[in-house]
């Protein structure tokens, strides 16, 4: 296990190849810094357009804050904790439990929730005195 | 029996030589830890995505809870956890680049680096300790109804929010705290609000320009003002006045919002405390030498894992609190 780093990233954009392992980490700063300050402006404004368009019975604009929070996820993960660096096997055993475990949590509780939600607005069950 | 005895030469597959996932026992057992970690958070934030989405046409609007920045007046929403996200996003970066100094074996520089990480850990601490102040502290005030719901007040002429020391009146009740020192021994309260019930209904009916708020989000995603008429109406419900937060109630809605801020933010922030503790602990082993005479900076990289980890849930916790 040596302290070889991989330095070709981000590459949807083509790939930047950094010198050293400090050039690279200041770039995800900047990088992450960027799609904090986005996020924060669209919070702030929330553009009509983002707000009252739906997919999947969610905000379009919670669906941008949901994938920029994984994109940040990603590079913490892969640069920061030198995720991208490690051997495949171990990537796998920490990145896909957790994501299959969570995916079924958040699809089973929230599932609940809404239904839950139905029976307090439909049923016979006064709660808003 | 020979199969039994290993020696410490063997390299082979299941002599214990080979490491499959190339990674040494420390830093998989930090990886494992973070799973499990994970996990508990993710418990915590599905929890508090199903409890919003039972209440998903009453739950507060974070923007209008977190607006307070230290040293300014006004309001300014998100500005505060913005500037925390990017400080803990910071100090991860010093922390990466103490562990790049800590390859390359330079003694130094990791110290500069852990110092300006643990100070940026500190940083973030006292803001979350800030946040909790002025979240515990309240500033509108509102009525709870028999119901255990919120109602709030807004100006009728501006649409602005209306604090309970802008209208209510101040009559002339006898209130005194109750306190073992004055007679009432067996009746201590907790804490006492600034304006009494009566007070604050005696002074939205002096008052035509007040009108209630209720949790209800209207389909322009705002909460729904009532008119004066409903207003007085819904007067007659309310059964308290609630000042602030606290795990029973609170001022901004659902009471499970303030438990769930209290929790989750609680959780991060001593997972945040815990890491500069270790973080402090790491900066002395490294200024005494010790990972110098080791021959490696292994141990700056596991808690470096720990404290990366801590900034990914924060990562989660802006998002699905403050944004979403």
């Amino acid at each position: 296990m040596g302290h070889e780093h991989i330095l070709k990233i981000f590459r949807w954009a083509g790939g930047i190849n950094f010198r050293s392992n400090t050039r690279k980490i200041w770039a995800v700063l900047i990088f992450l810094s960027i799609v904090t300050a986005i996020e924060v402006i669209l919070g702030i404004y929330k553009p009509a357009i983002l707000v009252e368009n739906y997919f999947l019975e969610m905000k379009l604009l919670n669906w941008i804050f949901i994938i920029l929070t994984l994109v940040k996820a990603y590079y913490i993960t892969w640069d920061f904790m030198h995720m991208r660096d490690e051997r495949s096997s171990l990537r796998r055993a920490v990145v896909w439990t957790p994501i299959f475990l969570v995916s079924y949590l958040i699809f089973i509780l929230l599932f609940e929730a809404t239904y839950v939600f139905d029976i307090f607005k439909e049923g016979f069950l006064a709660w808003d005195f | 029996m020979d199969t039994t005895v290993t020696t410490g030469e063997e390299e082979n597959v299941w002599g214990g030589g080979n490491r499959p996932l190339g990674a040494s026992y420390g830093k998989l057992m930090m990886w494992f830890f973070i799973v499990s970690d994970a996990l508990t958070f993710s418990g915590f934030l599905a929890s508090y995505g199903f409890s919003r989405f039972k209440f998903i046409e009453t739950w507060p609007i974070a923007d209008e809870v977190f607006t307070h920045v230290p040293f300014f007046h006004g309001n300014y929403p998100m500005i505060y956890v913005a500037f925390m996200t990017f400080i803990l996003i910071m100090s991860s970066v010093t922390m990466v680049l103490a562990v790049d100094a800590g390859h390359r074996m330079m003694q130094n520089k990791v110290i500069l680096y852990m110092f300006l990480t643990i100070i940026g850990g500190a940083i973030f601490v006292g803001s979350q300790a800030w946040e909790w102040a002025t979240f515990i502290k309240g500033d509108y005030g509102a009525l709870e109804t028999k119901g255990g719901r919120v109602l709030q007040f807004v100006k009728a002429d501006t649409g602005e929010r209306a604090a309970l020391a802008d209208f209510s009146k101040t009559l002339p009740e006898e209130r005194v705290k109750h306190t073992m020192s004055e007679g009432v021994w067996y009746q201590e309260e907790g804490y006492q609000t600034s304006y009494s019930l009566n007070e604050v209904i005696a002074g939205f009916q002096a008052n035509p320009n007040i009108l209630i708020r209720t949790e209800k989000i209207n389909e322009e995603g705002e909460k729904t003002v009532l008119d004066r008429k409903a207003s007085l109406g819904r007067l007659k419900d309310a059964v308290r006045v609630v000042e602030g937060a606290n795990l029973v109630r609170n001022e901004y809605g659902s009471r499970l919002f303030a438990d769930f801020f209290f929790f989750i933010t609680g959780f991060h922030g001593f997972h945040v405390f815990s890491g500069v503790v270790i973080n402090v602990i790491i900066f002395f082993n490294i200024i005494i030498g010790t990972y110098e005479r080791r021959g490696h900076y292994e141990m700056v990289e596991k808690v470096g894992l720990y404290w990366h980890f801590v900034d990914l849930v924060w990562v989660f916790v802006f998002t699905f609190f403050y944004l979403v």
